[in-house]
């Protein structure tokens, strides 16, 4: 009877603090939002909409124009999705379809070591080494431009599209291959027709992540890509400095007056760096779930 | 029935291992053209594996050893310079799971052909009519072929399958266990559908049960743990067994 109480008891307890756990993380994310929000929006009041979406950001002269940064943070995310989604699905096609099992029993915990690079490091790779190649190599002014910038996150968003593209393709059942196979395809037409088709919901979330980490990525960015707040308009913006949203709010937090107009533009940008991210994510959940609903997809 | 004099497949002395367990022992077997051979007897016998043998499937399996040799129309199939994306356009298959590729049924029955270089519109409708015909499944889905593939029934899909691999006019079919997830008049559709098409192709099947073998055979062969244990045209097989083993199954003693 006694020791019956006892488990009863421990049963209440365990549920009680996995449900407490639960909860608790949450309220932290809710309450780490309304904490952005409560200091964010009063940005939006204080300044004007003209002033706060112009193109011109010079806190000292309250010049809160975030476009620059906007469309930093896009070009250079952009360029980088560019460089790194073609690279990371064919090494992903090639990982799991070409390579030999002992090769890629080799390459894919080495891919997965990648990820773990620490951003700073990362950053301090591009500043010593890619930026002074850059600068040579095309013989600009300067190496710390968005497109180094982009190289780098390129590179940082490499390993999480390979690994998750790779998982994807891994499962593309094998039946798939055998029906390409047998219908007299080569080796290159089943991979390419059937088995990457097959793979295209996996493989669209690969990207997704893949842009989640470099749109967010603040370290690198800011060792590399030059910090200046122009307007990335004329053709060969990619090859001048630029400044993304993360870089901003990360260079200038720590030097603001709490409780300032300035103090409460970098959080205004944190809105808007979550805003954008939250788009991305709602764009690619809805092509996901439109194609997989017309049941193209597996 | 009279089969050709020349058979159409020559099995000989196929020996098939993979990583560590046989799957074929010394197999000997001749296949007529325009007749349906039967592969039957209980699971791990290796008629699987001979099928995807015909049409080397097997060739990127890794760790897998071969010994004999498989001739069609009297070449050697594995000897060096054949190839392999030819011998399978000449080969068809069929597999056990309905696998309708992504896209729509016009797409699915094209693909190979596509694969091939089709790119006359007015060929490619008419391969589309021809082989879904053939397949019995036109007057099903006539109005639908711009539909996703995977909105057909199982039956529908498996004989989707079937009109696929005939896109490519193969001179050789092979079948494994192609009815194995159809209901029963899904099932009597895509076995009449063979019995149409013995009359221009080569047929090999894996069937899922003595009886679909009985029902189908032209000529069939007996398979136990790797080895043929006997093989004999017509319906012997079924009502005439030499072989104590083959009766046994046959008659339901065990399998």
């Amino acid at each position: 009877m006694k020791n019956k109480n006892h488990l009863r008891w421990s049963e209440f307890l365990i549920q009680t603090l996995i449900r407490v756990l639960g909860f608790s993380s949450i309220g932290f994310v809710l309450l780490i939002f309304l904490f952005l929000l409560r200091e964010g929006i009063p940005v939006f009041f204080q300044v004007s909409p003209t002033n706060l979406f112009g193109t011109r950001w010079y806190p000292t002269f309250d010049l809160f124009g975030t476009l620059p940064l906007i469309l930093g943070s896009v070009l250079v995310t952009v360029t980088a999705i560019v460089i790194a989604v073609p690279l990371g699905v064919t090494t992903a096609v090639f990982v799991r379809e070409v390579a030999p099992n002992w090769a890629r029993e080799v390459l894919k915990p080495m891919i997965e070591v990648l990820a773990g690079i620490p951003s700073v490091v990362l950053g301090f790779f591009g500043m010593t080494l890619l930026a002074p190649f850059v600068r040579e190599t095309l013989g600009f002014p300067t190496g710390l431009t968005a497109f180094t910038g982009a190289l780098i996150l390129a590179y940082m968003a490499l390993p999480t599209i390979i690994s998750v593209a790779e998982d994807a393709l891994d499962a593309v059942p094998k039946s798939y291959r055998d029906a390409g196979l047998a219908m007299g395809a080569t080796q290159w037409q089943t991979i390419w027709r059937v088995v990457v088709p097959g793979a295209r919901s996996g493989i669209v979330t690969a990207v997704m992540l893949g842009m989640g980490r470099a749109i967010g990525e603040t370290m690198a960015v800011m060792m590399v890509t030059g910090n200046a707040a122009r307007m990335p308009l004329s053709l060969d913006s990619i090859f001048r400095p630029a400044r993304t949203m993360t870089a901003t709010i990360a260079a200038e937090m720590g030097e603001v007056a709490q409780g300032s107009v300035h103090y409460h533009a970098l959080f205004g940008i944190g809105i808007l760096l979550f805003l954008l991210t939250f788009i991305i994510n709602l764009a690619a959940a809805t092509t996901i779930f439109k194609k997989r609903r017309r049941g193209g997809l597996r | 029935m009279v089969t050709d004099p020349a058979p159409k497949i020559r099995i000989q002395d196929v020996t098939y291992a993979y990583d560590d367990a046989a799957a074929l022992r010394n197999v000997t077997l001749d296949i007529p053209a325009h007749a349906i051979t039967v592969l039957f007897g209980p699971a791990g016998g290796g008629k699987t594996t001979l099928l995807r043998l015909i049409n080397r499937l097997n060739d990127l399996v890794e760790g897998t050893r071969m010994s004999g040799q498989i001739l069609l129309d009297n070449e050697d199939i594995y000897a060096p310079g054949v190839s392999v994306t030819d011998l399978r356009r000449r080969v068809g298959m069929v597999f056990a799971l309905p696998l309708p590729l992504p896209g729509s049924v016009r797409q699915n029955v094209l693909y190979g052909p596509r694969l091939a270089g089709l790119r006359d519109q007015g060929r490619a409708d008419e391969i589309l009519f021809r082989s879904l015909n053939q397949a019995a499944l036109w007057e099903e889905v006539k109005d639908r072929l711009d539909d996703s593939a995977s909105a057909l029934s199982g039956g529908q899909q498996q004989r989707l399958c079937i009109a696929r691999s005939l896109a490519l006019e193969p001179e050789v079919l092979l079948l494994d266990e192609p009815t194995s997830g159809l209901d029963p008049i899904s099932t009597a559709k895509v076995e009449h559908s063979l019995f149409e098409l013995k009359k221009d192709y080569t047929i090999v099947i894996v069937p899922h049960s003595v009886q679909q073998a009985a029902r189908v055979a032209d000529h069939a062969a007996f398979f136990l743990m790797g080895e043929l244990i006997e093989h004999q045209p017509e319906k012997k097989l079924f009502t005439a067994p030499q072989k104590k083993r083959t009766e046994d199954y046959v008659t339901g003693r065990f399998g």
